[in-house]
């Protein structure tokens, strides 16, 4: 068990990961990991590339079956209630675009349809307006910049209003200004509640920017969990993004310290 | 099972055709350049015939059952191969979706597909060449039955066979009725072949298809109990190929492919 691994909070929580395992072989993807999210809380997967952050979210979108562990989606059991889990939960990913040969409003349509929106066409409109795509509504999303691309898939992500929003890299592709109106909005839905948030990214200042609590992930183990802006200092590094580069190169010398 | 989200693999797929010309069109241009070609070739034969016998009923209703299957299979294939080729999987498979909804969704677009084949084949070969379906009486309904259910159960265990061995096996799908029809006697009967060959045929419901056709047009009685078998064959076919896509949905699950689908192997 790493010595870093907190015990899980009391309270009613959007998503219980508890003593989650994946291997492929040998290779240990995930290991142990337990943690959650709670309403309204924006929760930061940090890690180096190939820590296990997508493997992780794969397995709490479904898509990846554990090894062992358990995950709970609100009240549901996601092995044994899959399908309606699901309906309260939504994600973006950079690596998984909505189909390009369908506009807009009719890929929002066919994924709204699959989440069970009520009032569909009106909600399409909402999400159209929260992330500015109205004059795209119309638009093959195979024809949109990478960056009017990720806004789609956050418009589709939003869609259903989930309890569980999980978003790998939501800002990779934006610009600036973008990538910090994104920011706003995906604040304002965790404020707004009742859904919490599990964020990746490597933009260490939208971390400390956006995220309640953070989770620092090295091969496949939390190594770290904390508050972004208190972290550094207890662990006496000058900012967040220098303890992402120690986790990263030093995983071993951050093991055993107590997050 | 929700009809809601069976309508959004619908609707997808909707979308698709309705807004490509080269969709649309291959829907039904192969087989009415099917009908045309063995239309002619019928006539021809019938001139060479004795007096009396009529080759269009048998060989160009025969053909026209044949692509009537061929058109079911691919409905479910190429609507499968649009998420394959738009890598839509994890967004659709990510989502609230069951693997059964997904399938039916698969198989209604494959019906409405395949049904707008079967009316152009039906204009051309009885506007065209008199193919009359008077002549197969109400044996036609499971003729094509059987042909249906068939078409729909080798169309699902071929989307398992490329979700099991990745986006390149779709290769292996494209000739699977060409290289059935020897065995099936479209356009013989079954004891031309050699034995082991009728073996074969014994276990694919479209033979029985074609030899009660031609029983039926040949004047003999038509095979009532071979129909029979060929519609039992055919509904086992059907819930194999239903047990087989979920199981093969559950290994990709279970062995991380679905997440890594493009890279076609985990190891």
């Amino acid at each position: 068990m790493p010595a870093s691994q907190p015990p899980l909070a009391p309270g009613p929580a959007v998503l219980e990961v508890r003593d989650l395992c994946r291997s492929y072989g040998e290779l240990q993807a995930v290991d142990r990991v337990s943690f959650q999210v709670g309403p309204r809380e924006i929760v930061g997967l940090l890690g180096p590339n190939g820590a296990g952050k997508t493997t992780t979210i794969n397995m709490v979108l479904g898509v990846l079956q554990p090894t062992s562990g358990s995950i709970r989606i609100g009240s549901l059991d996601l092995a044994s209630r899959r399908s309606q889990a699901m309906e309260r939960t939504n994600f973006a990913a950079v690596y998984a675009p909505l189909p390009g040969n369908l506009t807009v409003r009719q890929n929002l349509r066919v994924f709204g349809m699959i989440y069970g929106v009520e009032r569909l066409a009106p909600r399409i409109d909402e999400v159209l307006e929260l992330f500015e795509l109205g004059g795209l509504g119309d638009t093959r999303c195979g024809v949109l910049s990478s960056g009017e691309q990720t806004r789609v898939c956050l418009a589709k992500a939003m869609l259903n209003r989930p309890h569980l929003l999980l978003l790998d890299e939501p800002t990779a592709s934006l610009d600036p200004a973008t990538a910090r109106d994104i920011r706003r909005v995906i604040r304002d839905f965790a404020d707004q509640g009742p859904g919490g948030v599990l964020w990746t990214s490597h933009n260490m200042h939208e971390v400390e920017a956006v995220c309640d609590r953070v989770l620092f992930l090295s091969r496949g183990r939390i190594l770290l969990e904390g508050n972004p802006r208190t972290l550094p200092e207890e662990h006496g590094k000058a900012s967040l993004e220098d303890l992402f580069v120690a986790v990263a190169r030093e995983p071993l010398t951050l093991e055993g310290v107590e997050a | 099972m929700k009809a809601r989200r069976v309508g959004a693999v619908v609707l997808r797929q909707v979308y698709l055709l309705r807004g490509s010309l080269s969709r649309i069109l291959p829907l039904f241009i192969w087989v009415a350049v099917d009908m045309v070609l063995w239309g002619f070739i019928s006539r021809y034969l019938s001139t060479l015939a004795s007096p009396g016998f009529d080759f269009v009923p048998v060989l160009l209703g025969a053909v026209l059952l044949w692509d009537f299957f061929g058109r079911v299979m691919h409905g479910v294939t190429m609507a499968f191969f649009e998420d394959v080729w738009s890598r839509n999987f994890l967004n659709f498979f990510a989502t609230p979706m069951k693997v059964s909804e997904y399938v039916t969704g698969l198989v209604l677009t494959s019906i409405a597909t395949s049904t707008l084949g079967l009316v152009a084949m039906i204009v051309v070969a009885t506007g065209a060449f008199g193919l009359s379906f008077l002549a197969y009486g109400p044996l036609l309904l499971p003729f094509l039955l059987i042909l249906f259910m068939f078409g729909i159960a080798l169309g699902i265990l071929s989307t398992a066979m490329v979700l099991r061995l990745g986006p390149a096996a779709e290769w292996f799908v494209w000739p699977i009725p060409g290289m059935l029809s020897p065995f099936v006697g479209v356009f013989y009967p079954l004891s031309t072949l050699p034995d082991w060959m009728q073996v074969v045929s014994r276990f694919l419901p479209p033979s029985y298809v074609f030899e009660s056709l031609r029983a039926m047009l040949e004047g003999r009685p038509a095979h009532l109990g071979d129909l029979g078998l060929g519609l039992v064959l055919a509904g086992g076919y059907l819930l194999l190929a239903g047990q087989v896509f979920t199981r093969v949905y559950r290994h990709a699950v279970q062995s991380g492919l679905l997440a890594r689908y493009s890279a076609e192997s985990v190891t």
